[in-house]
């Protein structure tokens, strides 16, 4: 369907030289103009302005009067408090590459592809995703509740011998892996849902080759289905460490980042100063503070997601 | 030959790990729906039962608490104001999106690179690492405590993960198409409008199904915009609620139970757009 005459004519209008129709200038103005506006306003200014306000003592109220130049990051890095914050989001960081993210991949695999009630697991797994994280949280408050007659999870615990209830909120030890569940609970459909559309695009006639070749499940599994999905699992441990590195509603509503800040993420460090201790000044440098981590990583993942693919148009 | 007797093990191989499979799919199946069970059971007991009998099926059904909440003003203004915030961030959102989308897919101008390798810088800032910085700026304009603030924030930070599911869209439909349509007389404005749009609908029905369930449990933003109680948006009204009912778990399991039934429902209808707009968003991002 080469038609010579529309090729020139796509040309003179896909080459590099500005378009010569005003028309189309005022279409291309007029189009972006309000994405234009709305990124400028409430995410490049806001940004740039925050750093102007993170270098003064401010609590919002009256003029800025009392310049601190960078004091504000040099107390926020070496607060034992927010450090606290890094590792935490860190151990979530940690936990859900090697935790949540293999369930999630070993889910995907066994509902597969031609499973007889696929979409029911589907549908199922998937839910918890659909649900706010206010709706989780005070779902499992309730059944994380440290009283056996209140909280489902320790009524269980309590039947067997020798296990007492356990308070897995309010136990500094093991609050963290409290909440560690529950995000397990909410994403791992999200994550199951992705390795599930990747599955789709694999070509199966690779898998059976495979096993005519005689590989077993297992190792058809390891050595053809989880490198061809590879570019799928790296997207789902960007927008893992991003939402990790990032946590907060969860933990707000469950813990406010206790007990004792056993519990805290960044975020919920920056609520605190920012928005409960009104500290305007070193909440905004909280705040670019947590921006650098996650363009640091960005730009990391940027540049390992350059590295190919093993197959290209997978 | 070799398909055949390969089909014949493979056959044989395949019942045993098939119960298996189903067996652990099952217990998964409890483990998600079992604390939604406990939940809706807790809605349909009267505060007594709550205590008593935390775990049982609740017989008979005590629909009191559902009526008690139904009955509350708070209620509907809360419903109300997320159904607004949605419905207009959402519309904003199709609305900008396809519009710089098409742009970027179709038209050539000097620095459109850089603008969109601009704009997909949006996608390293979630929301929570922004919200300081976004507030400030929302005060500075005299808008905290509106509706109309909730919705300038969630539209802008939808914009950069949506304009690229959309531009891959539209990247997608043939180049062809547009010279036919420029050749008859087709201003670029009247292709984007007549031709492209109406092409696009799964495309934006994927987007507008994935906008309105974030717009929809979306927390942070009414919860740092918001503090008068007639602005509360559902999320944000749930958790006040369970700060002021906590005592009545009852009453808390059942309006947490009323303010999951639109998104549940609304899931069930539109699962197949979601899931196409998530698995198009991440494997674009």
């Amino acid at each position: 369907m080469e038609i010579p005459i529309l090729r020139k004519f796509s040309k003179s209008e896909q080459g590099s030289h500005p378009p010569r129709r005003v028309q189309d200038l005022i279409t291309i103005a007029a189009f972006l103009t309000p994405a234009i506006i709305l990124f400028v306003v409430f995410i490049i200014y806001p940004i740039f302005r925050s750093f102007y306000y993170s270098l003064w003592n401010w609590n919002g109220m009256g003029p800025l009067t009392n310049f601190v130049g960078l004091d504000n990051y040099k107390s926020i890095l070496t607060d034992k408090i927010f450090m606290k914050g890094i590792v935490n989001c860190l151990l979530i960081v940690f936990f859900s590459l090697t935790i949540q993210l293999p369930l999630s991949l070993a889910i995907a695999i066994m509902v597969g592809r031609d499973l007889p009630g696929r979409a029911f697991y589907r549908a199922i797994f998937f839910m918890p995703y659909v649900l706010s994280e206010v709706i989780t949280a005070i779902i499992w408050m309730g059944l994380l509740n440290p009283d056996p007659d209140r909280g489902f999870i320790n009524a269980i615990l309590v039947l067997i011998p020798g296990v007492k209830a356990q308070a897995f909120l309010g136990n500094t030890h093991i609050v963290l892996a409290s909440i560690f569940v529950v995000l397990t609970w909410k994403y791992f459909g999200l994550h199951m849902l992705l390795y599930l559309a990747g599955l789709q695009n694999i070509p199966r006639e690779i898998e059976e080759a495979a096993l005519i070749d005689g590989a077993n499940r297992w190792q058809m599994i390891r050595h053809v289905t989880i490198p061809l999905l590879g570019s799928t699992i790296r997207t789902t441990i960007y927008l893992s460490v991003l939402g990790a590195l990032t946590q907060f509603n969860l933990i707000w509503i469950m813990t406010k980042g206790g007990p004792v800040n056993a519990s805290e993420s960044m975020a919920t460090y920056m609520y605190r100063f920012g928005f409960v201790r009104f500290w305007f000044g070193y909440g905004s440098a909280v705040a670019l503070v947590m921006l650098l981590i996650c363009l640091a990583f960005s730009i990391g993942y940027l540049r390992l997601q350059r590295q190919p693919d093993y197959l290209g148009g997978v | 030959m070799t398909t055949l007797s390969y089909r014949r093990t493979d056959a044989f191989k395949k019942k045993l790990p098939r119960f298996f499979q189903y067996l652990v799919l099952s217990l998964v199946v409890l483990v998600v729906l079992v604390p939604i069970v406990i939940l809706v059971f807790g809605s349909l007991k009267t505060r007594g039962q709550m205590y008593s009998l935390p775990y049982t099926i609740p017989i008979p059904a005590h629909w009191e608490n559902y009526t008690r909440i139904l009955q509350m003003p708070t209620f509907w203004s809360m419903l109300r104001n997320s159904l607004v915030v949605m419905l207009v961030s959402t519309a904003g959102v199709l609305i900008i999106c396809s519009l710089a989308a098409f742009v970027f897919a179709r038209m050539q101008f000097r620095g459109k690179d850089l603008a969109f390798n601009l704009l997909t810088l949006g996608l390293m800032f979630p929301i929570t690492v922004a919200i300081m910085p976004v507030y400030l700026v929302i005060r500075q304009m005299h808008l905290t405590n509106s509706l109309t603030a909730v919705i300038l924030i969630q539209t802008a930070f939808a914009l950069s993960g949506n304009i690229m599911i959309l531009r891959g869209f539209f990247l997608s439909i043939p180049v062809e198409l547009q010279d036919a349509a420029s050749i008859d007389g087709c201003s670029a404005f009247d292709f984007f409008w007549r031709i492209l749009m109406p092409l696009a609908r799964p495309a934006l029905s994927a987007v507008g199904a994935l906008t309105m369930i974030t717009s929809w449990n979306d927390l942070l933003t009414p919860l740092v915009i918001i503090d008068r109680e007639k602005l509360w948006t559902l999320p944000l009204g749930t958790m006040q609620f369970q700060g002021q009912y906590g005592m009545e778990l009852n009453l808390v399991a059942a309006f947490v139970a009323i303010s999951a039934v639109p998104a549940v429902v609304f899931y069930l209808f539109a699962e197949r757009q979601i899931v196409a707009g998530l698995t198009a968003g991440a494997l674009k991002g």
